[in-house]
């Protein structure tokens, strides 16, 4: 009976939790549903699961849809982006934690104060300025200013990491015959592997789902990522409707096959990201 | 931080770092990004503001003085519109998406089978790009074969039938849901590490003098969680107000700019009738209301610890 009781006491909870969790699991999957539908049935054919699957909208979007060239930009720019925020962040948190300068406290704090307070209006200068440096439309203008965009969470998060370190593990490497950029590389990034893993998955989120800056910058389809694609496409041919939603899965996959494997890193990055922010 | 001080002359590592001036190699890169892309632009948005520039005239426009503030503040109709149609969107978003966040938060957190599960179910709306949220709900509600509409026919609410991104009734309400659907699981994850951030002694405590579930949650859970309440509402109200990706691939501000925001008019502004000076302008004046906002959100939050 007490069994009974409690399970039915329970049950009002996993009603409203698995509602909510369905809710947020349908829309994907309705976008796979369609993705696999034909241009006549795909506002028709109401079932989740298409008799006649037509896997060949993945290819057809792929190859005519020009999503395979959003796709390797969208690969690139993030690549190109986790780099340079893991390599400038860990240098300057490296020198935050260790090293002596002067105006380091002033520097450390301006760097997390300026990034805290919002500036959507930033965003005209931001184009200005890419504009006056012949960035516009050039894959060099759409990396560079998302850098600089995840070096603050980068700090934020290696910084007290490194403090964390023991100093024993540096006199070690000094002994060794280490310089300063011989503990950084040998002593700081290896130890540091997890932090970085978090700052790496963050950065790689954030830029692989930027759309307003790629909507400013990019004309030319050859250098779009695959936000600014999915948006052209949508807006050109319209006869291909079907092909949105295989865009769609396909700009999608990538981040639900990162967050099932690395959930964990990926909710305390963002976590961290909320907290600075 | 106890940065250290040479222990004494003779000690060969410290030789090593003889120039402290040559310690700020490692932080130039990171400097020189900051400068350029963020201190640079923060500082010319300023001085935009007080020009007209068409973005093409090589002088940099002409100095307008206050004029773009004026038409910013008094003359702009459609820009009060669309900051009317956020602070409607943050308000449903503050209301219905934090307390579903929080409701969901306080079951999981009192233990419940399958916690982790549904914690990584409700993180995945956040981590998708909102292009991709916009696209997938504007399939489902779309006027003309939307799965909706197509469900609503067959059990016979044919009324209920339209185009619900395109219709002045449901296009301003449509885009909120969207935008809570996607959002809602930052404020679970957020509010849960806050629950579980409460020592589980203060409950057990409260239980042996005989308080009830409301009572503890009253009395024990919500005074703790206070601050992590208004840095909820802070990114709630930042996060909404800014709402732009959704909106762009849902309605595009209509119908008849009824679900234009702030961001999506700054931005037409912008690369659409080429007013440089009247963009940054209105950018200043939404960061300006933002920053009011969270600050005056956060005081609240620090007077109500306090009590």
């Amino acid at each position: 009976m007490l069994y009974v009781k409690k399970f039915l006491s329970s049950l009002w909870k996993h009603v409203i939790l698995i509602t909510v969790a369905a809710s947020c699991i349908f829309p994907l999957v309705w976008m796979f549903s369609s993705s696999l539908k034909t241009q006549q049935s795909v506002f028709t054919d109401m079932s989740i699961f298409p008799e006649s699957p037509h896997f060949g909208n993945f290819v057809e979007a792929w190859v005519e849809g020009s999503f395979g060239t959003y796709f390797f930009n969208s690969v690139f720019y993030t690549a190109s982006c986790v780099f340079g925020v893991l390599f400038i962040s860990s240098l300057a948190a490296y020198a935050f934690a260790r090293l002596d300068f002067p105006g380091k406290n002033i520097l450390y704090y301006t760097f997390l104060a300026t990034i805290m307070i919002p500036v959507p209006g930033a965003i005209v200068s931001l184009y200005v300025l890419i504009t006056k440096m012949g960035l516009i439309n050039t894959r060099l203008g759409y990396i560079l200013p998302q850098i600089n965009g995840g070096l603050a969470i980068g700090l934020f998060i290696l910084k007290p990491f490194f403090e964390r370190i023991p100093k024993d593990l540096e006199d070690a490497a000094r002994i060794d015959g280490c310089g300063r950029i011989g503990i950084w590389r040998h002593v700081f990034i290896p130890i540091a592997k997890p932090a970085l893993a978090v700052v790496a998955l963050f950065t790689a989120i954030t830029v692989w789902n930027e759309f307003v800056l790629a909507q400013l910058l990019f004309q030319d389809p050859s250098k779009m990522p695959l936000q600014k694609g999915l948006l052209t496409f949508w807006g050109g041919q319209l006869a291909q409707d079907h092909l949105l939603m295989a865009g769609a899965t396909i700009t999608v996959i990538p981040i639900v096959v990162a967050y099932i494997f690395l959930q964990k890193h990926i909710i305390a990055g963002a976590t961290a990201g909320a907290v600075k922010g | 931080m106890a940065s250290e001080k040479p222990h004494s002359i003779n000690n060969p590592f410290e030789r090593l770092r003889t120039s402290v001036a040559s310690n700020y190699i490692f932080v130039l890169p990171a400097l020189a990004m900051f400068l350029i892309f963020n201190i640079y632009p923060f500082y010319k948005v300023f001085q935009m503001s007080f020009i007209e520039w068409n973005g093409i005239d090589p002088h940099g426009g002409v100095f307008v003085g206050l004029r773009n503030f004026k038409e910013a503040l008094f003359e702009d109709e459609i820009w009060w519109g669309s900051i009317k149609n956020a602070a409607y969107v943050t308000f449903l978003a503050l209301t219905l998406q934090n307390f579903l966040a929080l409701v969901l938060a306080w079951i999981v957190d009192r233990g419940v089978r399958g916690g982790q599960a549904y914690r990584s179910i409700y993180f995945l709306p956040p981590i998708l790009s909102g292009v991709v949220v916009g696209l997938v709900w504007n399939w489902i509600l779309r006027g003309d074969g939307g799965m909706l509409n197509n469900v609503l026919m067959s059990v016979g609410l044919e009324e209920w039938v339209r185009p619900w991104f395109a219709d002045l009734r449901t296009a301003l309400n449509s885009v909120a849901v969207v935008h809570m659907w996607k959002g809602f699981g930052w404020g679970f994850i957020i509010l849960l590490a806050g629950f579980q951030g409460i020592p589980r002694e203060l409950y057990e405590a409260s239980r042996v003098d005989g308080a009830g579930e409301f009572r503890i949650f009253w009395t024990i859970t919500v005074p703790l969680m206070i601050p992590v309440f208004a840095l909820v509402s802070v990114l709630t109200i930042l996060g909404t107000m800014q709402l732009y990706d959704i909106v762009v691939t849902t309605t595009r501000g209509g119908p008849g700019g009824h679900t234009e925001v702030p961001m999506f008019t700054i931005i037409r502004e912008l690369t659409g009738n080429q007013r440089y000076g009247y963009a940054s302008c209105l950018g200043v004046v939404f960061g300006f209301i933002l920053v009011m906002v969270s600050v005056l959100q956060l005081q609240v939050a620090k007077r109500a610890k306090v009590d």
